[in-house]
């Protein structure tokens, strides 16, 4: 980052992408403007920007992209409120501000070696899509043993990244179980059935494993009972939280949960970690 | 380092001549009350005050503050693309803050300067500033510093101490920096054991007249999270407005928001203060807030002040006992009640 870190820096849209029946998401492919800023942005899996929009504002959204993609960086941004709205309303070639890479990352060195469970729900796929892409790399895949990933949605339409979500599903060097809630699609060949459910079905071993839990808070409510069943501890468990943030720093004190900055000593939290802060989130 | 006495009229004359090669900040009396200000021109500081206010925090920490400009007119360069608000860091002069305020500047500086992260502005403006601190002869009933690693004489943050000793000062300088300042008074008389031994004297006697104390020892062992669930958070919180007098007029509160602000084409990314007594601080774009609920904003200024910050930087506690949260508290939610009901259960 440069001397001052609340400078973004300066990037284009190159693409976007609806990802969603309802047209509430959508993916942003970032091109940085400057070669030198593209080279010393180095992140990891599980970490976040400050996506800058002058007149607008900034917010805090997870990297999509894995850092074995060049190129380029991947957001998906929801539609809710000001800035988001905003975002969703700009076209390919305009520029905005990307200020990171912000915040803490998945465990990757505790997991080689480790089978990974990913459990994600709706819209909080981002990191996750991330952690799958950068583990299925070529030079990562033999670090990690079996990949499991659980992703629900919903509807078949509000699940994120379907092309991709097809082609794992394919793969033999990673067991992925989509599902959506309900759907009236004869042709749907996937599961049926909430998350939590899905993953009681699937996750039979916690032996040697973590489990990447991102999704609504109604999700992990549910999950979480369903990983301790099979022996999940605490300590296994990884999730990533959100607050309302500004700076991302850890310096306007927006975001704190107990003595934690979700922006800079998280957003990544094992559930043990958690349960010794208050639950205030 | 020397320790000089300095008369009356020449610490007015000193003053006076620093403001050619300094902007000086200095209590004025306004209204009825004290705050710093920059001296221009022929006025004189008005050191007949307890404390300002407001505290000094917005010298460094302005309540709002231009971050960044840019344009939208699409027809320049350089449209929608933010550049830093020039600005200038000349050397300045803060005269006549009180021992707790220095100390409070300090304690906020682990925030804005650690070791990931320097907020480029605070750092900036710290650095250009000299400290001239006066002690308080007659602390008043509210001020609890001593029992906060306080005091009336403290020296934390400061580059000289006045000690003010009637018709005279002893200025003790702390700091090179503070050494180099005195230097360019030319004053002549160096305290001699006499002026020094009253010094001390008045030291002591300021700091048997705090009549308030309050325990902090148990603090930093007590369990977070035992804290968080004592019960006794509803009565404390029971008559609290959430006005954010508290916040703001706190010399260690230093929560901020950061909004942008077009006029025409041209925008600035602004930074104001904010405070974590108001229930949009937290606000989700969802609609889901964590802090809903006013109980849940009270426990979480007194929880930081006296508890996160304590775990996190082992620092002791993130109040210096200034007493303005006590003294203008609307509905007299007094802090020094809450430090007892923490260090006690
Ligand atoms: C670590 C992290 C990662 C995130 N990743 C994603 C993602 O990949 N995709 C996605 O769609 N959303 C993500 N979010 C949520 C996203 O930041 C908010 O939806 C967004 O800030 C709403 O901004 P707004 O201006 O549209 O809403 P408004 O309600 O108009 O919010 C105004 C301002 O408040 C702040 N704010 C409001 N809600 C939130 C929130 N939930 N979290 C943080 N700041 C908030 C922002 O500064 C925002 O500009 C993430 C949040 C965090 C903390
Ligand atoms: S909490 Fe109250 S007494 Fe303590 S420093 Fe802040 S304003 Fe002063
Ligand atoms: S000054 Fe008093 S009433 Fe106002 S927010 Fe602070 S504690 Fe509440
Ligand atoms: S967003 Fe500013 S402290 Fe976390």
């Amino acid at each position: 980052m440069s001397d001052n870190p609340y400078l973004p820096y300066r990037a284009r849209i190159e693409e976007i992408i609806t990802e969603t029946d309802d047209y509430n998401l959508k993916s942003f492919k970032l091109a940085f403007l400057n070669q030198e800023d593209e080279q010393q942005f180095h992140y990891t899996p599980g970490q976040f920007c400050e996506i800058s929009i002058a007149g607008k504002g900034e917010i805090p959204i997870g990297i999509a992209s894995s850092p074995t993609e060049k190129g380029f960086l991947l957001f998906t941004v929801n539609k809710t409120g000001v800035v988001t709205r905003y975002l969703h309303n700009m076209k390919e070639g305009d520029m905005v501000g990307v200020r990171g890479p912000l915040g803490n990352w998945f465990p990757w060195e505790a997991m080689e070696g480790k089978n990974v469970v990913v459990i994600g729900g709706g819209f909080a796929f981002t990191t996750l899509r991330s952690s799958i892409v950068f583990m299925l790399h070529p030079d990562n895949r033999s670090k990690f043993k079996d990949i499991t990933v659980v992703y629900g949605a919903r509807s078949p339409g509000l699940l994120l990244y379907k092309e991709e979500l097809w082609e794992w599903e394919k793969r033999d060097d990673v067991n992925v179980h989509i599902t959506v809630d309900a759907t009236e699609d004869p042709e749907w060949q996937y599961n049926v059935g909430f998350v939590p459910t899905i993953t009681e079905k699937k996750i039979t071993t916690s032996e040697n494993s973590y489990a990447l839990v991102c999704g609504p808070p109604i999700m992990i409510k549910f999950t979480q009972p369903v990983l301790e069943k099979v022996g999940f501890s605490p300590e296994q468990i990884i999730m990533s939280l959100e607050m309302r943030m500004k700076c991302g720093i850890g310096i306007c004190g927006r975001c704190n949960i107990g003595d934690k900055y979700v922006c800079k000593d998280g957003p990544v939290f094992s559930l043990a970690q958690l349960n010794e802060l208050p639950n205030e989130y | 380092m020397s320790e000089t006495v300095i008369t009356r009229e020449e610490i007015k004359e000193f003053i006076k001549s620093l403001q050619g090669s300094y902007e000086v900040f200095a209590p004025v009396r306004e209204g009825g009350y004290h705050r710093f200000k920059q001296l221009t021109g022929d006025e004189a500081a008005d050191l007949d005050f307890s404390n300002t206010r407001l505290s000094p925090k917005s010298l460094l920490f302005p309540q709002s503050e231009r971050m960044f400009e840019f344009t939208l007119d699409e027809t320049n360069e350089d449209s929608h693309i933010l550049k830093e608000t020039p600005k200038e860091y000349p050397p300045a002069v803060v005269f006549g803050i009180r021992p707790c305020d220095a100390k409070a500047l300090r304690l906020v500086n682990v925030n804005f300067d650690n070791p990931e992260f320097t907020d480029p502005w605070w750092a900036k403006r710290l650095d250009s500033m000299t400290f001239i601190g006066l002690g308080c002869n007659d602390p008043c009933s509210t001020c609890f510093c001593t029992s906060v690693g306080c005091g009336p004489f403290h020296e934390e943050g400061l580059d000289i101490l006045l000690f003010d000793l009637g018709e005279r000062y002893l200025a003790k300088a702390l700091t090179d920096k503070g050494e180099q300042l005195l230097g360019q008074g030319g004053f002549q008389e160096d305290a001699d054991v006499d002026t020094r031994k009253r010094a001390g004297e008045l030291k002591k006697e300021a700091e048997h007249k705090i009549s308030s104390h309050v325990p902090t020892d148990k603090l930093k062992d007590k369990d977070l999270l035992n804290l968080f669930d004592a019960p006794f958070w509803d009565e404390v919180a029971f008559a609290c407005i959430n006005c954010g007098t508290c916040t703001f007029l706190c010399p260690t509160c230093w929560c901020f928001d950061i909004q942008d602000e077009v006029s025409k084409n041209q925008g600035d990314r602004i930074r104001n203060w904010d405070s974590c007594m108001f229930p949009l601080f937290t606000l989700h774009a969802s609609g889901h807030n964590p802090r809903s609920e006013k109980v849940q904003r009270a426990r979480q200024r007194f929880m930081h002040k006296l508890k996160y910050y304590v775990d996190k930087y082992g620092n002791g506690v993130a109040c210096v006992g200034c007493g303005r949260c006590v003294n203008y508290c609307p509905v007299n939610i007094d802090i020094r009640e809450v430090f007892k009901l923490m260090n006690e259960w």
